[in-house]
């Protein structure tokens, strides 16, 4: 029988992470994720594996890089000051196709801002706090048994894509204890990279659309790696033509597997006129709000994206098809309220529930705002 | 007048500048060392702190206990936010106020010393104080490069001891050949303010480090912090002294008889798992660095 643990969030992260097989953890001390860092620097020398904290964050994800490459499942934690110190690697990591999982404990900012009050305002962080064009995923759960899954999916999908994942959490849900019952070993999928012994020096070399296939980096041949631009070989070059296929298959090798990406859970959506968008502790207070709502006869869903990034804008277009209603809820000045702005049309009427003061919505706030519509 | 004969032997200033009614824990280290600076520099003084206890400990709005005008910077840049003001101050030809970076042993010792050897390269005329609690104590008790050897933190739990020593952060700034380096205690306060004054009085890149015991952390009562900070000087642990230009060493405690350093280890919970043979590491780690640094001060007399 499977007993309930009442667990913190940031524990059950790290949980998670373990069970997903992750053995290599680099970090620096940030409230509110230390207990992240604190968990694995007891449990990964116990089981044979390395925790390192490093002396800052940009430390932390250059380590995870050099983990990552010679064949370890790293994790980082941080929050948002850390998050941007790790900016210039992030860019690096998706430029070199390096799977690795960062979780930000978003705290209100900017600077030091509020650092033991929960935000949501690293979301356009995580988009586009790196320099350049680039693909990123990042996850977003809401409810304890998510914050599991949905880090042993950021695991897969990195394994997968090559690429980083950003798992986005509430500072509320990361400190909360909350009742959770862990799945069995059995029950958790584990993506299982296929290790390509390597035939020739063409590492990064496959068709726009296609999985990259994951390279034993130091196995056979001297492989070159690369921040600069590079060619199928992972060399250097600035030749137009190449720089805009490695450029488009980075940028397919996301957008072609959305549906596999792009998860979401909706609530009373079947016959909701109003729709609210919302996320992580947003998305609680909101769902608490729904059920009142729906009491007094009003028609209204929750829909809560799970994957934040790449944005749920094909589901998202398919309901404005129908209700023409929607209102946005989030812990920051509105950096989502735009992303549904540009994927609604002109016929949908549009209202926020915005606030970036370190409180989190109750679910009459929420449902005031709902009764304005 | 006899208050005036008592004021001329008082061998530190009377003037209290910070102000009670601060957030620090029972017994913090770290207060008692600003309370000492801030009587010596006084009250046209600048400072900056990076992300550290005393941005907690100074109180929120309307309540700061320096008294004095305060810049909270990013983690990893106290000193060159100092660099950056005092530069401010004399193209406004105000040359009378001291800048000072503020803070703590993570912000020094790991995330700020790029911006700590970039200032000492540079030799900006700021005066650097770091408070060594050892460990980031404001996030939880996380292990720094300042933690000593098979101390126990929240990131080096008991089952995985911190197996490295202290970074020798005086050595580090003396290689950069700056006028004034210098370690000191919260235990003594008289050789403490001798070097404040000292270095108030250089112009170029100082450095004081000061040892400032933290109860919270290194899980012990709160009235032993004194106590503590004494024992850690007596047994050599820290040793107290100054460097000029980077090479002319002086010992400022140095006694004929030293305390051994199971006296200072077993006061504090941090380092209860150790056993015997950890205890001899330690005396003799601390002998071997004792020697080193007598041979610098004789070599460089």
């Amino acid at each position: 029988m499977r007993r309930k643990q009442v667990l913190q969030g940031n524990i059950i992260v790290a949980k998670a992470a373990l069970a997903a097989r992750c053995n290599f953890f680099a970090g620096y001390p940030i409230t509110p994720s230390s207990e992240i860092a604190q968990f694995m620097s007891r449990e990964l020398p116990r089981m044979g594996y390395d925790f390192i904290q490093m002396e800052d964050e940009i430390a932390s994800l250059g380590a995870c890089i050099g983990a990552s490459l010679s064949g370890r499942k790293v994790l980082t934690a941080t929050s948002g000051p850390g998050f941007s110190l790790m900016q210039e690697h992030l860019g690096m990591a998706v430029m070199a196709e390096i799977p690795l999982v960062i979780v930000n404990v978003m705290r209100g900012g900017p600077s030091t801002g509020l650092p033991t009050k929960p935000s949501q305002s690293d979301i356009m962080q995580a988009r586009w706090g790196t320099h350049g064009d680039h693909p990123i995923i990042a996850l977003y759960p809401a409810f304890a048994d998510e914050i599991y899954s949905e880090t042993i999916r950021a695991f897969n999908l990195s394994e997968k894509f090559w690429n980083p994942v950003i798992i986005l959490l509430d500072e509320v849900l990361a400190k909360a204890h909350e009742d959770i019952e862990l799945p069995r070993k059995n029950d958790i999928h584990i993506y299982k990279e296929k290790i390509h012994r390597i035939k020739d020096l063409n590492i990064y070399d496959r068709e726009i659309g296609e999985n990259p296939p994951r390279v034993d980096f130091f196995k056979g041949y001297p492989i070159h790696i690369d921040g600069l631009e590079h060619d199928k070989h992972g060399w250097p070059t600035s030749d137009p033509e190449t720089v805009n296929k490695m450029q488009t298959l980075r940028m397919q090798k996301i957008y072609h597997y959305l549906d596999e990406i792009v998860k979401f859970k909706e609530y009373y959506m079947e016959d909701a006129e109003i729709m609210i968008f919302s996320f992580g502790v947003s998305a609680r207070s909101s769902l608490a709000a729904v059920k009142m709502a729906r009491e007094q006869g009003i028609k209204v869903g929750l829909f809560q994206a799970l994957t934040i990034w790449p944005f749920p804008k094909i589901p998202l277009k398919e309901r404005f098809k129908q209700i023409k209603k929607v209102l946005t809820v989030e812990l920051n000045m509105g950096q989502t309220k735009y992303e549904i702005e540009r994927i609604s049309l002109d016929d949908v009427e549009k209202k926020a529930l915005l606030r970036a003061n370190g409180i989190p919505f109750t679910p009459n706030e929420v449902l005031d705002k709902i009764r304005e519509f | 007048m006899v208050g005036g004969e008592i004021m001329s032997k008082l061998t530190i200033p009377q003037e209290e500048i910070m102000s009670s009614g601060h957030l620090g824990c029972q017994g913090c280290g770290a207060t008692i060392a600003m309370r000492y600076m801030l009587k010596v520099f006084g009250r046209k003084t600048m400072l900056t702190f990076p992300a550290c206890c005393w941005s907690v400990i100074d109180g929120p709005w309307p309540y700061s206990a320096v008294s004095v005008p305060l810049f909270h910077t990013a983690f990893e840049t106290a000193a060159i936010a100092a660099s950056g003001i005092k530069s401010g101050l004399d193209a406004f030809g105000k040359k009378d106020i001291n800048v000072i970076a503020w803070a703590g042993d993570g912000g020094t010792f790991d995330i700020g010393i790029q911006a700590i050897s970039g200032a000492a390269e540079r030799n900006d005329n700021i005066l650097y104080i770091v408070y060594d609690n050892e460990a980031y104590m404001n996030t939880g008790i996380q292990r720094s490069s300042a933690t000593p050897w098979g101390a126990w933190t929240t990131t080096t739990p008991v089952n995985n001891p911190k197996n490295r020593p202290k970074k020798d952060l005086v050595e580090i700034i003396a290689a950069h050949r700056v006028p004034y380096t210098a370690t000191a205690s919260i235990a003594y306060p008289e050789d403490f303010i001798k070097k404040l004054e000292k270095a108030k009085n250089i112009e170029g890149f100082k450095l004081i480090h000061i040892f400032a015991p933290c109860p919270t952390g290194w899980k012990m009562p709160p009235d032993l912090t004194v106590k503590v900070a004494r024992l850690a000087v007596q047994t050599r642990i820290f040793p107290i002294y100054e460097v000029e230009n980077g090479v002319s060493y002086k010992l400022n405690f140095n006694p004929k008889k030293f305390v051994p350093v199971d006296e200072y280890l077993k006061l504090q919970g941090r380092f209860r798992h150790l056993k015997e043979d950890g205890y001899k590491f330690i005396q003799k780690n601390v002998e071997y660095e004792w020697e080193l640094l007598k041979k610098k001060v004789e070599t460089f007399k």
